[in-house]
């Protein structure tokens, strides 16, 4: 009896995926730094009982892009969410584990800040309906009580010129936010985050509810933008991931399963798991 | 060819109305019969009005909306005390329910958590399910007691020199009204605007959220995505303060008289036509009366029929909740 439970075991053991061991350390060819931006360790997410995160650990260097892919359920928004502290306003979500800015413990400090430090560009173009174009961009100044009109106007302008939508609104600037076309918008939610002057800039799909030429402008976008902020976007797009990040991050049920420089994991990624995702064979 | 194609579809679709089932038939018109019944009804019912009140619309005309002789011995007619009394009452309680609903309907979408939201929401519906006599019984014996002892006195006292508060505290009177109706349109609005609240996208809390905004500014960038459906709500309690009966005629004092005073008393449209319908003897009486009905009638059908088209508009576009 004893014997064939112990052959079970092992049978078990052996059928083990690379994904099971907790040890992601292990693929985690990216090694932490005391500068680094962000700093993850251990984080497990969860949503009521259901565990969305296992002990991720990743280290993001500033003023870089790191792309997270995986394929749908994965845990990446989870991740991305908890780094702007935006997983907690799920009712019955909880999250363990340690995350910093900039060495800052970000769950010990002030929501609110942390929001302001670390903005978001969500999947689907999300302007506020009921305000023009400039308010929109105005939108988060105006919260921090910046009332002033000149000072409003030039920032304004500078992030919506950041966003390369300046020329396009710049004569109708008092429009509804939503007049705009979904690319547009999409840049007016970028130039809104940029308003609030954050260091790091979570983007979560940001191009995947738009056509191709608005696309390959929110990547040029990106490419800007990395020279003054750190960027993590979650994409679906393996090529968008190849052609804007410097890191990438491949998730799968809610485990970092490989963590690299982009060039590596695309070219020559540690792991078959990794490998068979990027070549499309699953996912 | 081709013309036969035709012949064959024709055919075709004749074939398809014979093989109809003959009790589908019969049971779908019958239920147009039902809805057009229901459009019928409001049709005669504003025609009955308008031809039993064209003898009073033909002696007075215009100016029966803008005098205040009311005067059944001489046969003279005036709304304009009633007109008065339905608007000032309906707008006191739009006053003091409006802020109230919200508040409420705030915290059930955006703060409470689910084990607190249903029972109350259950109870801010049941209110809606007490009859209005009820409250009129209530706003009677205890409302009106308590407005002319403890609270009529200190606003003459305090604010006496305002024309607002002038007058002796009779309990019965315009506030009493307000009061009373204002607690009768408080679920309407506030379970409305709750809808309206939490049919607001997820994405636009978060935008708000994510760009470091506290929990009030993200409730403030909800209310603003939800206003036309707010405004719908309120107007939709507006429209039941007009029309409201008999908890209104037992605590406003019936009184034709327009006063400035909060503590005199008034009468409503309403609340004279429940009073006076059984003396009305003359002829020019009951007509001057279902004049006023018709007024009412159709100020509540352009009332509702307003708000109702906000609500509308601002609930079809609700989005779902998006899966992370």
């Amino acid at each position: 009896m004893e014997s064939i439970l112990e052959i079970q075991e092992q049978q078990s053991k052996l059928k083990m995926t690379p994904a099971a061991t907790p040890s992601s350390v292990l693929n985690n060819f990216v090694p932490v730094s005391d500068d680094h931006k962000i700093i993850a360790r251990d984080i497990n997410a969860y949503f009521g009982k259901v565990q969305a995160l296992k002990n991720i650990s990743l280290s993001i260097p500033g003023n870089s892009v790191v792309a997270i892919i995986g394929p749908s359920g994965c845990g990446k928004s989870t991740f991305l969410r908890s780094i702007n502290r935006m997983h907690e306003i799920i009712p019955g979500s909880k999250i363990t584990g340690s995350l910093t800015l900039d060495g800052q413990d970000i769950y010990q400090m002030d929501a609110v800040m942390v929001r302001k430090r670390i903005g978001m560009v969500f999947q689907k173009p999300n302007p506020f309906p009921t305000m023009s174009i400039f308010d929109n961009v105005a939108a988060g100044l105006k919260m921090n009580g910046m009332r002033r009109k000149a000072p409003l106007k030039e920032i304004v302008e500078k992030s919506l010129r950041q966003a390369a939508l300046w020329d396009e609104v710049k004569d109708s600037l008092s429009k509804g936010g939503t007049s705009l076309s979904g690319g547009q918008q999409q840049r007016l939610c970028i130039a809104r985050t940029l308003a609030v002057n954050p260091e790091v800039i979570l983007m979560d799909e940001p191009a995947s509810a738009l056509d191709p030429i608005s696309t390959s402008k929110i990547e040029e976008l990106i490419y800007e933008l990395k020279k003054q902020y750190t960027i993590v976007i979650v994409t679906h797009n393996m090529q968008q991931a190849a052609r804007v990040s410097d890191f990438t991050a491949f998730f799968y049920l809610g485990q970092l399963i490989e963590y690299d420089e982009t060039k590596a994991i695309f070219t020559n990624p540690h792991l078959k798991q990794t490998e068979d995702y990027i070549t499309g064979r699953f996912g | 060819m081709e013309l036969q194609l035709h012949e064959n579809t024709v055919t075709g679709s004749k074939q398809k109305l014979h093989t109809h089932n003959f009790g589908d038939v019969v049971f779908k018109n019958l239920l147009r019969f039902f809805a057009f019944l229901i459009l019928a009804l409001v049709i005669l019912m504003a025609y009955e009005m308008y031809a039993t009140s064209r003898l009073s619309i033909d002696k007075f005309g215009w100016h029966f909306f803008v005098t205040s002789i009311w005067d059944p011995v001489q046969k003279n007619f005036g709304a304009l005390p009633f007109i008065y009394g339905t608007l000032v009452s309906s707008f006191i309680a739009l006053l003091i329910a409006l802020p109230l609903s919200l508040g409420i309907a705030i915290f059930l979408s955006e703060i409470a958590p689910p084990f607190v939201e249903k029972p109350v929401s259950f109870l801010v519906e049941l209110l809606a399910g007490i009859p209005s006599i009820v409250y009129g019984i209530w706003g009677f014996f205890v409302m009106v007691p308590w407005l002319r002892k403890s609270i009529e006195p200190g606003l003459s006292k305090y604010f006496g020199t305002l024309p607002l508060f002038q007058g002796a505290p009779y309990g019965v009177g315009m506030l009493a009204a307000g009061i009373i109706l204002s607690i009768m349109i408080l679920p309407i609005i506030t379970s409305i605007s709750r809808d309206v609240l939490k049919a607001v996208p997820r994405s636009q809390k978060e935008a708000a959220l994510a760009l470091g905004s506290t929990r009030w500014e993200a409730t403030r960038i909800a209310l603003s995505y939800a206003r036309s459906g707010i405004i719908g709500a309120t107007i939709l309690g507006l429209g039941r303060a007009l029309g409201e009966t008999m908890a209104v005629t037992m605590v406003i004092g019936n009184r034709p008289t327009i006063s400035a005073s909060l503590l005199a008393p008034s009468y409503t449209m309403a609340s004279v036509l429940a009073n006076e319908f059984t003396e009305a003897t003359s002829d020019m009486y009951i007509s001057a009366l279902i004049e006023i009905a018709l007024a009412l009638f159709i100020i509540t059908i352009i009332v509702n029929t307003f708000a109702r088209l906000l609500v509308w508009a601002a609930t079809k576009n609700s989005e779902s909740f998006e899966r992370l």
